[in-house]
């Protein structure tokens, strides 16, 4: 590749043809500021609409002001990032965009972390010179997202996640000039479009247009009421990356200080997501097996490959999207959802109480779960299996609102009987290790063999489609992974036009899987807090004692005491599911 | 006597445009076969770019060297697109053109077809448009009749076709990345160039966008020589424009000028003089993306560069003539008025920055400015200009900055006298009753339609100025002009 | 209408049309004729030419006038719409602006049939390439 020398600010950089002027700058330690710019390295993810014009640098010799995200360096430019010209366009431009802007800081969702907010502090605003209308639109509360439009500022995001990664195309740009925004088709709500709530638009929103909706009042009600029992339940992206909202280095685990904090915001029970992971994988494990043994017999009306069910992402994606294939994916619930019944059902019953009187709460990384628990058929009588799922930002905030000091908080272990997990599960929480746990599984239970090496590294990675072969013993088992709905379409329309190859598939909505989740902390475009959560979630499945599902005791003690076997009568009523044809009723423009 | 020479209109209103016979009569499709037959795409390209021929529909960039690059790019598949959209409020030169010799663009977009590489041509224009339409229908069914468009034109082997494709009048769709977008089925919104149509346009493929009156120029360059056309007009803009006359002039209506002519020829000698010879004022030339020219500027020749130098821009040709009775605050609004309307919203300066610039004048023109607003204005035209992504924000404030360049005494009395000479701003403006000629009728005060004037029978009358809505009734009615407008 | 199989057979065409257009307008020649041009494009279909053209159509052909009338596309006079143009063999064109039936008639009766000097001629105020 060729390379081009070019002065930035009098320092000379030299870069690839084809970099642009912010990278160019970048090399040469000179950060130009960005809204709209937005990337997610090695993974695939880029928006670069040029259109919120912050960025804008003098480049010799051109009439104009150059947007830097989206120029590319040429041989000899001679480029001013910050001489009177630019600064005064920059702060014009930053200006007028918040003279269309809701000055409510003091109680926005976002604030503290919205980049809005932080470049009106970093260039110093202090006052707004051009004041004049603002465009309003329509609040809109979803299930789990809420859309505050007002605040959007029209840095098309949302819409190249939804579009171009998750290809779900629930949110496009609508209306022209000053009410330009974007918004779901024909301006309806969120909730009559195809959204699948994976809530990656607002993992990626810079300001406090998207944010989740927020049951963190429900559940203090719920702690604060005598009569209620609380149990929680946390998901295993979630020790990974709740750190980050403390101060701590992306990547840090923070299990036992989170078990400490939700003991001391009252939880009666601390229980682990993970917990449900490993039954998840008892069921779909031997679902798995149970198609495979049939296929190798010669059944050919069975469904292989078989996919991965326990994102509810990717369930709302594929009853939209994919309703005739709807036969295809595990019935299994999600963890979530598998944990629900078995508080309910099984763990107040132990306990003696009423389902009714026993409130479940859930931590989690996703968005999709406040949609999931609110499904009809999780419900008994009206009362969800599942009352509340909180993000993990919302965990935070609770945390801080309760004066709990984190970071000094001593570390606790999970309750029981369904706080205890193993690796296996741990590793739900980051793409490629729902898959990974089933094969540690599958591989035993099939073959009867003790597995010799657990790590199946050739699953693990950030690519947007992986697949791998695993021996089964002599029997080659095709394995394909995705995460990101874009690519779960290409493996699910190959499977349509019977070109697939695969015995099993592993889809995550969210690009990284749940630790990518839309409910995480925010990474504000840096991927590295997202490899850093995945290596956190190897590092602790690394240090279990027990790696595998099915040797998990307090499992193994569920089946002998209250299930039965996997996927036998008790577990089909209770841990799985059926799916719908969603497909009306969504509308799309065309 | 300033003439005008007619090529792009070469044969409107001289041939029936529904014939096929009359443009062959004309040297139709001679072009054409001469290019097919006798000349390499090389050899046509060195013709146009020889020729000086720039683009009509705004740019100024010359056509030779698009279809140069065009051709250049290496494609299994390239377009030919040509940019009928004509969204400038007042312009008609692109849509006379096609109704009335339609065959004339059909023809270039063929001949820019062999030269680029290109076996697909689109007409992109408005759905307004419907006699166009009907004519350019005819106009290629008849040339597929006769083996000048399709399969094996006049069976040299080349092959080419056109593809007529609706805009849906957003003035913002005639940029040519919008249109292009448009076309695809996506939003009407530009992109960032580079990357150019040229390289990558139409589905990725390079296209090349050229404007109706442009294309409309090139069969008769290759049949009349390059010499001949660059003959006409000025050193750096060669040839003639079309010209929309609008506004206060006499003779309102279509005009083919060479380049170079001056502005007072094409106002007094070719457009009759200002309409009930008042005096003149300004042309807004380059429609809303254009500013004005003044007294001062009537003896500048009229080509692309004069006319950048003069804070305006060529555009597609809509020139607007203004006399005293026009209020350039006033004039100024009503085009921000125009690109608040039609901005994409895309990009923040122009989405928000122009609608802020409206309300400034909008404030000022009520009577309600300061002297800082003035400075806001000035400023934010600057960093509009400056930072837009495309070219109606790169060029929407040239009102506003050529306004405040040549009348800011105006912009001063609106803001310091609170006054509007012209009498168009009405919140300036102030019914009086004259108390000298006053007698008392109470028939002004029965007609007010707020109840702002009060008075006995035969006792003078006034106004309440704060209830007053202007509208004008009470000094209609008064049978003594005993009311005026200060 | 017949393929053009070549350059050859497109000049063959174009001449013979070139022929019978200059023919139409010399004055011995008997091929000639009056022509009649109504403009015909958006402005001037606005301002009401489609009646203008019909009655100069049906109109010269009732009165014995032989004449060919055809419509054309915009002639610049925007301001004076619908404007027609009247080529008498022999002579040069003369454009006429502000053409509603009465002034038609008017033209057919006083310019054509007797040829007088009439009010409302447009001076051509340009050449064409
Ligand atoms: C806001 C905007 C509107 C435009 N509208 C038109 C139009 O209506 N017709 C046109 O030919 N070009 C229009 N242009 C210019 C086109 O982008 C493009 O430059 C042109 O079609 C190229 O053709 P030319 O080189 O033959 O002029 C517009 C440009 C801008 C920025
Ligand atoms: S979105 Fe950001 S800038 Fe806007 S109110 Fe919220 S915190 Fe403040
Ligand atoms: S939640 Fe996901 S599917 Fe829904 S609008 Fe956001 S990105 Fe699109
Ligand atoms: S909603 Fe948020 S992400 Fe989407 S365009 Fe608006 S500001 Fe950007
Ligand atoms: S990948 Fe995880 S966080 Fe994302 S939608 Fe699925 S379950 Fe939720
Ligand atoms: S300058 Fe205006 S029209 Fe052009 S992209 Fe920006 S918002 Fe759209
Ligand atoms: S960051 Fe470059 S235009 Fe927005």
């Amino acid at each position: 590749m060729k390379t081009i020398k070019l002065i930035i600010d009098g320092k000379t950089a030299e870069v690839p043809e084809n970099t642009t002027l912010l990278k160019a700058a970048k090399t040469v330690g000179i950060d130009i500021p960005t809204l709209c710019y937005f990337e997610l390295k090695d993974m695939n993810i880029e928006n670069r609409p040029g259109g919120c014009r912050v960025c804008v640098v003098e480049v010799k010799g051109r009439r104009n002001l150059a947007p830097a995200c989206n120029t590319m360096v040429a041989e000899g430019m001679e480029v001013y990032t910050h001489n009177i010209r630019v600064l005064n366009a920059r702060r014009t431009v930053l200006e007028l965009i918040l003279s269309d802007h809701p000055a409510e800081c003091l109680t926005c969702a976002k604030s503290g972390s919205c980049e809005l907010q932080s470049m009106a502090q970093q260039l110093g605003v202090r006052e707004i010179p051009y004041q004049g209308e603002q465009s309003k639109y329509r609040k809109d509360t979803s299930p789990a997202i809420i859309r505050d439009v007002d605040k959007c500022i029209m840095c098309r995001r949302c819409e190249m996640m939804c579009n171009d990664v998750q290809t779900v195309g629930a949110l496009n740009a609508v209306n022209r000039g000053f009410m330009a925004v974007v918004a779901p088709a024909f301006e309806m709500n969120l909730e009559k479009s195809p959204c699948t709530y994976c809530g990656q638009c607002v993992s990626v929103c810079p300001t406090g247009a998207l944010t989740e909706v927020d049951h963190s009042r429900n559940v203090i009600n719920a702690l604060a009421d005598p009569a209620k029992t609380v149990v929680v339940q946390t998901a295993p992206a979630v020790r990974a990356a709740l750190g980050e909202e403390f101060g701590l280095a992306p990547g840090t685990l923070v299990t036992g200080k989170m078990v400490a904090a939700l003991r001391r915001l009252g939880f009666d029970y601390v229980f682990d997501t993970d917990f449900a992971a490993d039954l998840t994988i008892m069921e779909e494990g031997t679902e798995l097996l149970d198609r495979l043994t049939r296929y190798l017999k010669g059944d050919k009306d069975v469904k292989l490959p078989i996919l991965t069910s326990c994102c509810p992402g990717w369930v709302n994606f594929f009853e939209h999207n994919f309703p005739e294939m709807r036969e295809i994916p595990s019935t299994a619930k999600s963890p979530q959802q598998m944990f629900g019944p078995i508080a309910k059902e099984y763990f107040a019953k132990k306990l003696g109480i009423n389902r009714k009187n026993m409130i479940v709460v859930s931590i989690m990384p996703c968005l999709a779960k406040k949609y999931e628990c609110q499904r009809d058929e999780f419900k008994v009588d009206g009362d969800p299996d599942v009352n509340f799922s909180l993000s993990t930002r919302e965990l935070a905030h609770l945390i801080k609102a309760s004066n709990i000091d984190f970071s000094s908080l001593p570390e606790d272990d999970f309750d029981n009987p369904l706080g205890e997990s193993t690796g296996a599960s741990v590793i739900f929480g980051t793409t490629g290790g729902v898959i990974e746990a089933a094969c540690r599984t599958a591989y035993e239970l099939y073959t009867g063999k003790k597995l010799e090496k657990v790590d199946f590294k050739e699953l693990r990675g950030l690519e947007n489609v992986r697949h791998a072969t695993i021996d089964f013993d002599g029997l080659p088992i095709n394995i394909g992974i995705a995460h990101g709905l874009g690519n779960a379409r290409k493996l699910l329309e190959d499977i349509r036009d019977g070109k697939s190859q695969f015995h099993a598939i592993e889809i995550m909505a969210c690009p990284g899987g749940c630790i990518g989740g839309g409910g995480q902390p925010y990474h504000h475009g840096d991927s590295e807090v997202i490899k850093l959560r995945a290596s956190a979630l190897y590092r602790e499945d690394a240090g279990k004692p027990i790696r595998k599902s099915h040797e998990n005791p307090f499992i193994l003690e569920l089946y002998k005491d209250f299930l039965g076997k996997p996927c036998g009568e008790k577990s089909h009523h209770l841990l799985h599911t059926h799916y719908f044809d969603k497909s009306a009723g969504v509308f799309v423009e065309e | 006597m300033a003439r005008q020479i007619r090529i792009a209109l070469r044969n409107c209103g001289v041939i029936d445009p529904e014939r096929i016979e009359d443009y062959i009569s004309r040297d139709g499709y001679m072009a054409l076969a001469t290019v097919l037959t006798e000349l390499s795409p090389e050899a046509v390209i060195e013709i146009l770019k020889k020729s000086g021929l720039r683009g009509r529909g705004g740019g100024g960039f010359p056509a030779g060297l698009k279809w140069e690059i065009t051709r250049k790019v290496q494609a299994d598949q390239k377009y030919v697109v040509c940019n009928a959209d004509e969204g400038d409020p007042g312009a008609f030169m692109d849509r006379s053109i096609l109704e009335g010799d339609p065959h004339a663009v059909l023809e270039a977009m063929t001949i820019n077809g062999y030269c680029t590489g290109a076996s697909k041509g689109l007409i992109y224009i408005r759905a307004e448009y419907p006699l166009a339409v009907e004519r350019l229908k005819t106009a290629m069914k008849q040339s597929r009749e006769m083996g000048l468009l399709g399969n094996n034109i006049l069976q040299t082997g080349f092959n080419f076709d056109i593809d007529i494709r609706y805009g849906a009048g957003a003035f913002v769709c005639g940029e040519e990345t919008a249109l292009i977008h448009s076309m695809e089925g996506l939003r009407g919104e530009p992109t960032v160039k580079p990357p150019f149509p040229s390289v990558e346009g139409y589905l990725k493929k390079p296209t090349n966008v050229n404007n109706v009156e442009t294309f409309a120029n090139v069969p008769v360059i290759i049949n009349k020589g390059w010499e001949w056309f660059a003959s006409i007009g000025t050193e750096k803009s060669k040839g003639t424009k079309v010209f929309a006359l609008a506004g206060k002039i006499n003779n309102v209506g279509l005009v083919e000028v060479p380049m170079g002519t001056t502005l007072r020829e094409v106002i007094y000698e070719i457009g009759g003089g200002i309409q009930g010879g008042k005096e003149f004022k300004a042309a807004q030339t380059g429609g809303p993306s254009g500013g004005c020219l003044t007294k001062k500027h009537l003896d500048t020749p009229i080509d692309y560069d004069n006319l950048i130098a003069a804070g305006s821009m060529m555009g597609s040709g809509g020139l607007i003539v203004m006399d005293e009775d026009d209020c350039m605050v006033a004039i100024a609004k009503f085009y921000l008025g125009f690109t608040v309307e039609e901005s994409c919203g895309k990009c923040s300066p122009c989405r928000i920055g122009n609608k802020r610039l409206f309300e400034l004048l909008e404030k000022i023109t009520q009577g309600n400015g300061t002297m800082e607003d003035i400075d806001k204005l000035r400023n934010l035209s600057t960093v509009i200009k400056d930072t837009s992504l495309c070219g109606l924000g790169q060029s929407s404030p040239n009102p506003v900055l050529s306004t405040i360049e040549n009348f800011i005494g105006e912009y001063h009395e609106h803001v310091k006298d609170k006054k509007c000479r012209s009498k168009v701003c009405k919140s300036m403006m102030q019914y009086l009753v004259v108390p000298e000629k006053c007698i008392g009728c109470t028939l002004c005060a029965r007609n007010c339609p707020v109840n702002a004037i009060s008075g006995e029978r035969k006792q003078v009358h006034l106004i309440d100025q704060e209830k007053c809505i202007k509208c004008g009734a009470c000094m209609e009615k008064c049978k003594f002009n005993a009311i005026i407008i200060n | 209408m017949a393929i053009l199989e070549s350059i050859k057979s497109l000049t063959e065409l174009r001449e013979k049309l070139k022929a019978k257009q200059a023919a139409l307008s010399q004055k011995d020649n008997p091929q000639s004729t009056i022509q009649v041009k109504v403009t015909m494009a958006t402005c001037g279909i606005a301002s009401g030419s489609r009646p203008v053209y019909d009655f100069m159509k049906e109109e010269l052909s009732k009165r014995n006038i032989p004449a060919l009338v055809s419509q054309v596309g915009c002639m610049g006079f925007c301001y004076a719409e619908p404007t027609i143009e009247v080529t008498m063999p022999g002579k040069s064109p003369v454009i006429f602006g502000f053409v509603n039936t009465k002034k038609a008639d008017e033209i057919i009766e006083r310019f054509i049939r007797k040829g007088e000097v009439i009010d409302g001629v447009i001076p051509m105020n340009y050449e064409t390439a």
